[in-house]
């Protein structure tokens, strides 16, 4: 019981997941800024932002509905904790393994998407609500491709467990270069689903203000920030775990080896960042549907054969 | 979303860096139709030009614009020294070319930065404002500032340009040609980037002409119109370059046509350091200009810059007119941004390299039939801001007790 509530609570739980998702932002950020040839934030930066966003008056619009708005970033920044309890961190095993918590996990993850669009629509400003429109949209284009991008490698390894999917690509890990194609698909729609370069078009500075956030302040801006950044820390937990499987028995050992995998997979997505210009909402559903579905959808045609073969 | 609404994109808006206003009406992203609303930032520049002598209205007149405002005070002097009949040495002329050309290199790489930053190119507009840095900084080491060089006086140019300068010019455009290379290949061949800018803002080329836009605007319809070549001043008829333009004549065709010029003002500014002849920078001006009329153009970064000025024969002149290219260039807006998507409606308004400020006139509108003028003064002012609030929002502003204006 103890150990069960400092797991949740503080390693691999809720703090540890805030510190890191700091940590994380702080690299994303000054990789950017290094790509651009610009000196970057300090290290401790996001910290500082984060407590300066917590000291700021909060201002709810009068139009929206108080209890609800106040709620969302909760819920968002719940949801993200929750799916992180599911991810293997210092081994093969996550905290609390069970068959299907991949789609649980998936599950988890669209909800801070919808607490976006929610918040978006229940503050009742003009580019809050297109914002929340674009949110939605974009969801029904990146959703697809990436669940069956993370689906795919689940098929071969005859498991719907993170954990079962990454023991058994520990145990063949030369089956893992079967899924290539589902990294590369994975990757990109990652970049949809935490509303980044070049998918950032729910809060596209330059034509919508802030997007979805336009309205909220303060500590509620916070907390929804808070959540973005945790998202980007249990996304790449979870394509680390799925197309990365290089474990150990030593649980020392194995927490090095997750943050070594999750800044790589950081890395990668602030790369895509820098070179990338945002497209447009309509390009970015037509770009899912036409290449990276069947892309996917060939990778999960490829696994169920090569399945079958077996 | 079916619905029709109306967004706002101003007066206070991330995407402008200046205030203006533009209503669009939109169903779902696309943009139905388009109000464009500026005139936030009048400044009453030409009205105190006339209070002011030549040399003072100079110094007004380089800061119409912050950006081009080389181009500015030269047309302006270009005026005012053919009233008074100076004709400039040719040393100077050069010198007037090359700031004028770094000016063209610093403007266009300053559009690039934005441009991209609208599209959320963020690591291009990094780079391009890092390039602009040195050119900037070459500005400042001629005129003395980085924006409002302030090189130009009534006859000439008031800083020569030494060898060590030359040398400076010369291994700063040995960097930026390398520079330019790679944004010609980003320009020309990036897919994301030519998705973005490819047939948005479309402004054909007989829409060009029928709307008046100049500069890259239209050079990017294949409106073959360069001032520097069908009127050239200064020293620009000596320096030979070729007029860019494009056929796509839309956002991704200003783009080209910018980055193309880019290129050729490094080869301009290569001729012209290589070509400076010897000789005075600076010829003497009168005090007093005999009185006249004279209009004059100049190929500003943004596009043709239109000059007028009247001379009483006295040491102020009696009426400044500044035709900045912006002004010219607001009458295709809304047309181009009508039909297009919400998302590239900043980019749209970016295209054309608007300077707001620069645009903002104040009209006293007469009435023919009556004689009446239809202007507010102070008092009416005041009183049609407490009748609107009164209607609109039921406040009361009549109680409130403000300074009263003495100036006016």
């Amino acid at each position: 019981m103890a150990l069960s509530l400092f797991n949740i609570l503080i390693f691999p739980g809720f703090l540890f997941l805030g510190v890191y998702s700091l940590a994380f932002e702080y690299i994303d950020r000054i990789i950017y800024a290094r790509m651009q040839n610009r000196q970057g934030p300090p290290w401790f930066q996001p910290l500082a932002d984060f407590l300066k966003l917590v000291g700021k008056e909060t201002i709810i619009p009068e139009d929206a509905d108080k209890n609800i708005f106040k709620a969302l970033p909760i819920f968002a920044m719940a949801a993200v904790t929750a799916a992180f309890l599911y991810v293997p961190i210092t081994g093969v095993n996550s905290l609390f393994p069970f068959e299907g918590d991949l789609i649980v996990v998936l599950y988890l993850l669209t909800i801070p998407t919808l607490t976006f669009f929610l918040a978006g629509w229940m503050s009742s400003s003009l580019y809050s609500t297109i914002g929340a429109v674009r949110a939605m949209t974009q969801l029904f284009s990146y959703e697809v491709p990436l669940f069956m991008a993370l689906l795919a490698p689940a098929i071969l390894a005859g498991t719907w467990s993170l954990s079962g999917i990454a023991a058994y690509y520990h145990a063949n890990p030369l089956w893992i270069l079967v899924n290539i194609p589902a990294f590369l698909v994975a990757i990109v729609a990652i970049q949809g689903k935490l509303e980044r370069l070049p998918f950032d078009m729910p809060e596209a500075e330059t034509e919508l203000c802030a997007g979805t956030f336009t309205e909220y302040s303060g500590r509620l801006l916070a907390i929804f920030r808070m959540a973005i950044d945790a998202e980007l820390v249990v996304v790449a937990a979870i394509v680390a775990a799925v197309f990365f499987p290089i474990f150990v028995a030593n649980a020392w050992l194995g927490f090095l080896i997750f943050v070594i995998k999750t800044l790589v997979v950081a890395f990668i997505l602030a790369i895509f960042r820098s070179v990338m210009a945002r497209i447009r909402i309509e390009q970015m559903v037509i770009f899912c549907w036409k290449y990276l579905t069947p892309v996917a959808l060939l990778q999960i045609v490829i696994n169920i054969v090569i399945k079958g073969v077996l | 979303m079916s619905k029709k609404v109306i967004v706002p994109i101003g007066p206070q808006h991330p995407a402008l860096k200046e205030p203006a206003c533009f209503s669009l009406t939109l169903e779902g992203e696309k943009v139905l139709s388009a109000v464009v609303g500026v005139g936030y930032n009048h400044r009453g520049l030409e009205k105190s030009c006339e209070s002011r002598s030549y040399i003072q209205s100079l110094y007004i007149i380089e800061r119409v614009c912050g950006i081009c405002s080389h181009s500015h005070s030269t047309c302006f002097l270009q005026c005012a020294e053919e009233l008074a009949g100076v004709e400039i040495t040719r040393r100077a002329a050069y010198i007037r070319v090359l700031m004028g050309e770094l000016e063209r290199l610093h403007s266009h790489l300053l559009w690039l930065g934005v441009a991209a930053h609208l599209i959320g190119f963020d690591t291009l507009f990094c780079y391009a404002w890092r390039d602009r840095e040195l050119v900037l900084d070459l500005l400042a080491d001629l005129g003395g500032n980085r924006v409002n060089y302030g090189i130009n006086t009534p006859g000439g140019v008031r800083r020569d340009v030494t060898p060590e300068q030359i040398q400076d010019i010369l291994s700063t455009m040995d960097i930026l040609d390398k520079q330019l290379a790679y944004y010609v290949e980003l320009a020309l061949g990036d897919t994301v980037l030519a998705a973005r800018l490819a047939n948005v803002g479309k402004l054909s080329k007989e829409e060009c002409i029928h709307f008046g836009a100049v500069g890259p605007t239209a050079r990017a319809a294949e409106v073959n119109y360069d001032i520097r070549k069908v009127g050239p001043t200064a020293a620009y008829a000596e320096i030979p370059f070729n007029v860019i333009t494009d056929t796509h004549a839309d956002v991704f065709g200003r783009t080209v046509v910018r980055v193309l010029e880019m290129v050729e003002s490094v080869k301009m500014v290569r001729y012209a350091v290589a070509n400076m002849p010897d000789g005075d920078i600076l010829v003497k001006f009168p005090r007093k200009v005999p009185a006249g009329e004279v209009v004059s153009r100049y190929e500003a970064p943004r596009g043709e810059d239109v000059h007028y000025v009247k001379a009483n024969g006295s040491e102020h002149p009696e009426r400044v007119r500044v035709r900045a290219p912006s002004e010219a260039n607001w009458h295709g807006m809304a047309h181009m941004i009508e039909g297009d998507y919400l998302a590239d409606a900043p980019l749209i308004i970016a295209a054309i390299d608007p300077c707001y400020s620069c645009t903002d006139r104040a009209f006293v509108l007469n009435n023919n039939n009556t004689g009446e003028q239809q202007v507010f003064d102070w008092k009416q002012l005041r009183q049609y801001s407490i009748d609107f609030y009164k209607k609109e929002h039921g406040f009361d502003a009549s109680k409130i007790k403000i300074a009263e204006k003495k100036h006016f």
